[in-house]
């Protein structure tokens, strides 16, 4: 019996670790203007206990950055044969397997920190909003390789809803 | 006699902008012809003393004419325009689509794709019910995506549903001819105009005394009606009720704490709207019927104002038996199911329409889900569906979560579980509020399992199967995690093979006709 969530059959394509820098960017701006919000507040006006509710927030952002590698590393996905598997999360894990069949359209997003990286986000959409798999971090050409030969396979396995 | 689906373009009923506009053309026409014969009445009696009145001042003052020739530019204007609106609103129905075009200077055109329905639902509101007229409307997945043709003939309308199911089954051409031809000739010939004026009011009268469900479209034994004793000891055994009577009990607490009725006088207004609640339920519910047709399950409800709604196989996403606490006693159940289309009609006791049984004892919910899951109706699925839904647990088929779990579900650890039949996963839970959720492989869109930092230590995991938007939303948790590993591997396999050998978007493509 394993400790945690674990499917050993398969072998995982993890994501681009540049995407570290994507993501440890983003939290580091949000981090910064929160604190730097609350700090605001809590100077103007003038309630000592605000101040501890400041630094709780910078250091569950410190600790939610120092965590980011971790958190990217398990990013991970396999193509099978008639489906998609996905997975992420350290703390809360979540496994997902979508048939090719299933899925209705493939977007391609691209943030400015993706664009000056070479980076590309994945997002599988099927009929289901639950369903909810995106693949950050993926190189660009990769991102629209992967999405033609998904659009592809979903093509030759299409099903009614 | 003409046939909705050549191909070609076709109008709505003449009476729709009638029908659209509703109860305020007819008082807005009825004020006006009451003062109109007043002024009449006074003109020839000669008649006086009705001098504060606007129509007569109007009529005494020098600008009378000119009044009368706006109010006749703009009644001519709006039935110039009522005309062109019916003029332009056409639709068609080819082999592939439905399509409706409207609009007089924004033109608009919509297009449903046939084998991309869900379910085609026909209301006849009371007033279009007095003159034989119905509203269609095509349920297409997705939001606001329906094609809508309001307002037809009533028993075009029914035609017109059956024509399109026909089309959209992917029946064979050379069977369709067939099945056409003998539908002409046991309706004989569709109402031609004068037969039509001849037995107008004996019709109308006969359409508004049909029962609901007409007993030639599904067999007898398929049929599930409601039972007005039980619809009202549901109505009355829901937490609605609850709630009242806690209001009310809290009133009189107030009064007799208070000595002063001005409590009563605050919530009279919520008293009234309390009952209005429960007649609206109530008459909305009235002769209910769940029947399978050979087009899929049909839906039919309502006393004065009535609706129907038809289901073709494989549109039904998962399904859901509960059992309130309030209703264990007397063994009543409601059934509602996950769908891809939203459609603008409430369902039976003014529902969401995902609700197909309101209130039903075991017999009927056996029924039903042998009508929503016609592929499991073997003795061993039946049972298994009984066990989830009634059993306290244990070793009885159902993969049920371990002693460990206790802490979490206190009093339900022994039901929560599930079982992989072929073709559907049955998730079971809940002892209290008892709960059975069955989802079709094929209709599946996606499986996951996770687990947070609590579960793990305890070896648990949460599964999910993910579907359409709906009321149900199929998830299981504290399942022992070998066993939730497990349920994933399995069903992410099923639901390949089993999409893949459904063929239910043109349910009756495989069927060989010679």
């Amino acid at each position: 019996v394993t400790d945690r969530l674990d499917l050993p059959e398969v072998t995982w394509r993890r994501v681009s670790p540049r995407y570290i820098v994507v993501d440890v960017v983003g939290y580091i701006v949000f981090g910064v203007i929160m604190v730097g919000a609350g700090s605001a507040v809590a100077y103007f006006v003038s309630i000592a206990w605000l101040w501890f509710v400041v630094a709780a927030i910078a250091v569950v952002f410190a600790v939610t950055i120092a965590l980011t590698p971790r958190r990217v590393r398990s990013i991970g996905y396999q193509l099978r044969d008639d489906d998609v598997l996905f997975r992420r999360g350290i703390l809360y894990q979540r496994f997902v397997a979508v048939p090719y069949g299933r899925m209705q359209l493939v977007d391609i997003n691209r943030g400015p920190l993706d664009r000056l990286l070479g980076l590309s986000e994945l997002k599988f959409v099927t009929a289901a909003a639950a369903t909810g798999v995106v693949i950050p971090g993926l190189a660009e050409a990769d991102a629209e390789e992967l999405r033609d030969r998904l659009v592809a396979l979903a093509e030759s396995r299409r099903a009614g809803l | 006699v003409t046939s909705f689906t050549d191909g070609e373009w076709h109008r709505l009923h003449p009476l729709t902008p009638l029908l659209r506009g509703g109860i305020t053309f007819i008082a807005i026409l009825g004020f006006l012809l009451y003062n109109i014969r007043d002024i009449l009445i006074d003109i020839v009696l000669g008649g006086d003393g009705r001098n504060g009145e606007p129509l007569v001042w109007l009529y005494e003052s020098q600008y009378f004419w000119l009044a009368v020739l706006a109010v006749l530019v703009v009644l001519g204007a709006i039935i110039v325009g009522y005309y062109l609106s019916w003029r332009m609103n056409t639709f068609r129905i080819t082999d592939e689509v439905v399509e409706v075009r409207s609009g007089i200077v924004f033109r608009r055109n919509r297009k449903g794709r046939l084998d991309r329905i869900q379910g085609i639902n026909i209301a006849r509101p009371f007033l279009a019910r007095i003159f034989g007229a119905a509203r269609l409307e095509v349920n297409v997945a997705g939001q606001d995506a329906n094609v809508k043709l309001d307002y037809l003939a009533s028993a075009s309308a029914d035609e017109l549903r059956r024509e399109i199911l026909r089309l959209a089954s992917g029946t064979r051409v050379a069977e369709a001819q067939a099945l056409q031809a003998a539908q002409l000739d046991d309706t004989g010939q569709p109402i031609t105009r004068s037969a039509a004026a001849a037995h107008l009011i004996d019709q109308r009268v006969s359409e508004l005394l049909a029962p609901e469900l007409d007993p030639g479209l599904a067999a007898p034994e398929s049929v599930v009606q409601m039972h007005t004793g039980r619809l009202i000891g549901s109505l009355l055994l829901s937490g609605f009720s609850v709630f009242v009577l806690l209001l009310v009990g809290g009133i009189a607490w107030g009064v007799a704490a208070t000595g002063s009725y001005l409590f009563l006088i605050g919530v009279l207004p919520t008293l009234i709207g309390t009952g209005s609640f429960y007649i609206t339920r109530f008459t909305r519910s009235l002769r209910y019927s769940i029947a399978g047709t050979p087009d899929g399950v049909r839906i039919g409800f309502g006393l004065l104002s009535t609706s129907n709604e038809t289901l073709p196989p494989g549109r039904i996403h998962s399904i859901q038996v509960t059992q309130p606490l309030l209703w264990r006693a007397s063994g009543w159940w409601e059934i509602k199911v996950n769908r891809a289309s939203t459609s603008s009609q409430k369902g039976a006791a003014g529902q969401a329409n995902t609700t197909i049984l309101p209130v039903g004892n075991l017999d009927d919910v056996r029924k039903v889900l042998a009508l929503v899951l016609p592929d499991h109706v073997d003795d061993a699925s039946v049972a298994l569906f009984e066990r989830g839904m009634r059993s306290k647990g244990g070793d009885d088929g159902f993969v049920n979560s371990p002693k460990r779990a206790r802490w979490y579900l206190w009093s339900s650890q022994r039901r929560n579980g599930f079982a992989i039949l072929p073709g559907a996963v049955v998730l079971r839970q809940g002892a209290i509020w008892r709960q059975l959720t069955i989802v079709p492989e094929a209709r599946m869109q996606s499986v996951a399992v996770s687990e947070g930092p609590v579960f793990r230590a305890m070896n648990l995991a949460t599964i999910r199967v993910h579907t359409v938007a709906g009321p149900i939303a199929p998830s299981l948790s504290a399942v022992d995690r070998t066993q939730a590993l497990r349920f994933f591997r399995e069903v992410a396999d099923a639901a390949i093979s089993s999409s893949s050998a459904d063929t239910s978007h043109r349910w009756r493509s495989g069927e060989v006709t010679p």
